[in-house]
């Protein structure tokens, strides 16, 4: 693929692959519409352009080549759909086993619960570096049920785990259709327009009130921008595993959330210890001493219960939003808790 | 002994995450020192010396750092030997965007950090763009599809580097940056090695202590900005 590469025209180059301007722009070359190949173009820039440049003639040749290839494999989708990730076990802090192999599969919602310190964060490290009995909890991880290639650590393209933590900020000035849009293009997928309004679409059926395109990312309310990065990683993030670091009852539909992540085929690691979230997950990863000490599957009971204490939420949404609109909670509220 | 030279941006994290990664190694019994360069005053030696990491300090004062950075490498790696370190880092912050202390056949790392705002990548010059490993920092605290920005930015900025998230508190990241650097090469010395990229260049008045502005006190390699209304 590369030495065609370098010897077609630059202006031809470009219009078959509109994502190779972004290459010259970031370098803020100018002037590389041109009918003279990678390697004429190249040629002829002057001394002190090469030397503004902060690369030599060969280097900057290697790294057009390298550019041309890793947007492609972007662009493509070539990488191996994630199925499933199976941890099997190593040992905990006191070097105890951990004795499991445990399989995710996507549309899982697995809750990860413990202490503060407990062991939470090693099992994400672990995960995402695809540990193979190299980390210090000696645990290994496959990938579709086997061993991943070397080559597949450590990239971005492979980059297994979305993580949407509880104090994320937006730090970019930009209004949520120039945020997504932004976001879009670096997928380099082909109908960004589409993309971006499905997304904002679904996060203000998630929110709990509404924003339009033009709102700037920055005066978003914290439920708003939950749903926002809900939707959007749902909808635009590669990652095959989304970690939730606990949902907030309020200015998000959490039910809806889960189901929206649960659809796009998403493994769904949820770090929480509410009681609601907890139910609604299919199963519970218990960790303890740094190791996982058990997995809990939610069963028909806690169902039930989960049924229940539903209800009390909605009743607590409902007067929730009594308190927002003004009005006074001065009557007997045991009735609306069935008490 | 191996060699790894660290640079970046002032405050991007680069001390944090070596000393995670330093934390990760020394469960292996690796011997590990530190040079910090940097202009006019650091601190962060005694970060290091606090976990008993041997620590020499380089301060350039009125010198370009990078100059100053290429004339006394081959010194700490000499010093590196005779202490029987198994790794040194060379730890140095990259002030003009245009510092380059990478060395060919030397593991290079960038630090950046994701509040720098979505262009730095494209800012910086050969600190980054030449770099083998790119570290991204303070991730946790910004927006998901950010990050993912952030990196793909990276990417596009150095397509062939190796981009690692590190959490320079927590330490997630810091174990798989701290096998890169145990796979890297063994040197004995930096004989005929060469830098990656030509220094910022400076020879001119200025840099021999002229401080009088006007056209009459500029010589030597100078560069004029072009308004076109002047000519």
């Amino acid at each position: 693929m590369s030495i065609p590469a370098l010897t077609i025209p630059l202006r031809e180059m470009i219009l078959k692959y509109p994502y190779l301007e972004d290459f010259f722009i970031s370098l803020g070359l100018k002037d590389y519409h041109v009918d003279l190949s990678c390697a004429e173009y190249v040629d002829q820039l002057s001394d002190g352009q090469i030397e503004d440049l902060g690369m030599d003639r060969e280097q900057l040749i290697s790294n057009y080549t390298e550019y041309f290839q890793k947007m492609a494999e972007i662009a493509l989708r070539t990488t191996e759909r994630v199925r499933s990730i199976t941890i099997i076990g190593g040992r905990d802090k006191t070097g105890q086993a951990e004795n499991l192999s445990f399989t995710m599969k996507t549309g899982d919602i697995i809750c990860v619960v413990g202490p503060t310190g407990s062991g939470k964060s090693r099992l994400l490290a672990d995960i995402e570096c695809l540990a193979q009995r190299d980390t210090p909890t000696g645990r290994q991880i496959l990938i579709n049920d086997s061993v991943p290639n070397e080559d597949k650590r450590f990239t971005v393209e492979h980059k297994l785990i979305a993580q949407l933590s509880q104090n994320m900020n937006f730090i970019m000035d930009l209004t949520v259709q120039e945020f997504i849009t932004m976001h879009a293009e670096s997928r380099m997928i082909e109908n960004v327009e589409e993309t971006v309004q499905s997304v904002i679409v679904c996060a203000n059926e998630l929110a709990g009130e509404k924003f339009s395109l033009d709102t700037p990312v920055t005066s978003l309310s914290g439920g708003q921008s939950r749903a926002l990065m809900i939707a959007d990683t749902a909808l635009l993030s590669s990652s095959p595993i989304v970690l939730i670091d606990e949902i907030e009852n309020a200015g998000v539909d959490r039910e809806k959330s889960l189901e929206l992540l649960v659809k796009e085929e998403k493994i769904v690691l949820m770090s929480t210890h509410d009681p609601i979230l907890a139910l609604m997950g299919h199963k519970r990863m218990v960790i303890k001493n740094g190791g996982i000490s058990q997995i809990v599957e939610t069963c028909a009971q806690e169902r039930s219960n989960l049924m229940l204490l539903q209800q009390f939420d909605g009743t607590m949404i409902r007067l929730r939003n009594m308190i927002r609109s003004g009005e006074k909670i001065d009557f007997d509220i045991k009735n609306l808790f069935g008490l | 002994m191996k060699l790894v030279t660290v640079s970046g941006p002032p405050s991007s994290g680069k001390t944090s995450v070596i000393l995670k990664a330093i934390e990760c190694l020394k469960q292996e019994s690796y011997k590990i020192g530190v040079i910090k360069f940097d202009c006019l005053t650091t601190f962060d030696n005694i970060l290091y010396e606090k976990v008993d990491v041997p620590v020499k300090v380089g301060l350039s004062g009125n010198l370009c750092p990078d100059h100053f950075f290429v004339s006394n490498i081959g010194d700490c790696v000499r010093w590196g030997l005779m202490e029987n370190f198994d790794l040194l880092i060379s730890e140095s912050a990259g002030l003009c965007n245009r510092c380059s202390p990478h060395i060919k056949d030397i593991l290079a790392v960038c630090v950046i950090d994701c509040l720098a705002g979505v262009n730095t990548p494209k800012k910086i010059g050969p600190m980054l763009k030449l770099a083998d490993i790119i570290v991204i920092t303070k991730g946790d605290i910004v927006s998901q599809a950010e990050r993912e920005v952030f990196f793909f930015k990276a990417k596009q900025a150095n397509p062939k580097a190796m981009i690692m998230s590190v959490n320079g508190i927590t330490g997630q990241g810091a174990f798989d940056l701290s096998r890169r650097l145990k796979d890297t090469v063994e040197i004995a010395n930096l004989e005929l090695k060469r830098l990656r990229f030509t220094m910022p260049a400076a020879l001119c008045s200025y840099c021999l202590g002229e401080t009088q502005i006007g056209e009459d006190y500029q010589m030597g390699n100078l560069k004029k900005m072009d308004f076109e209304v002047f000519s």
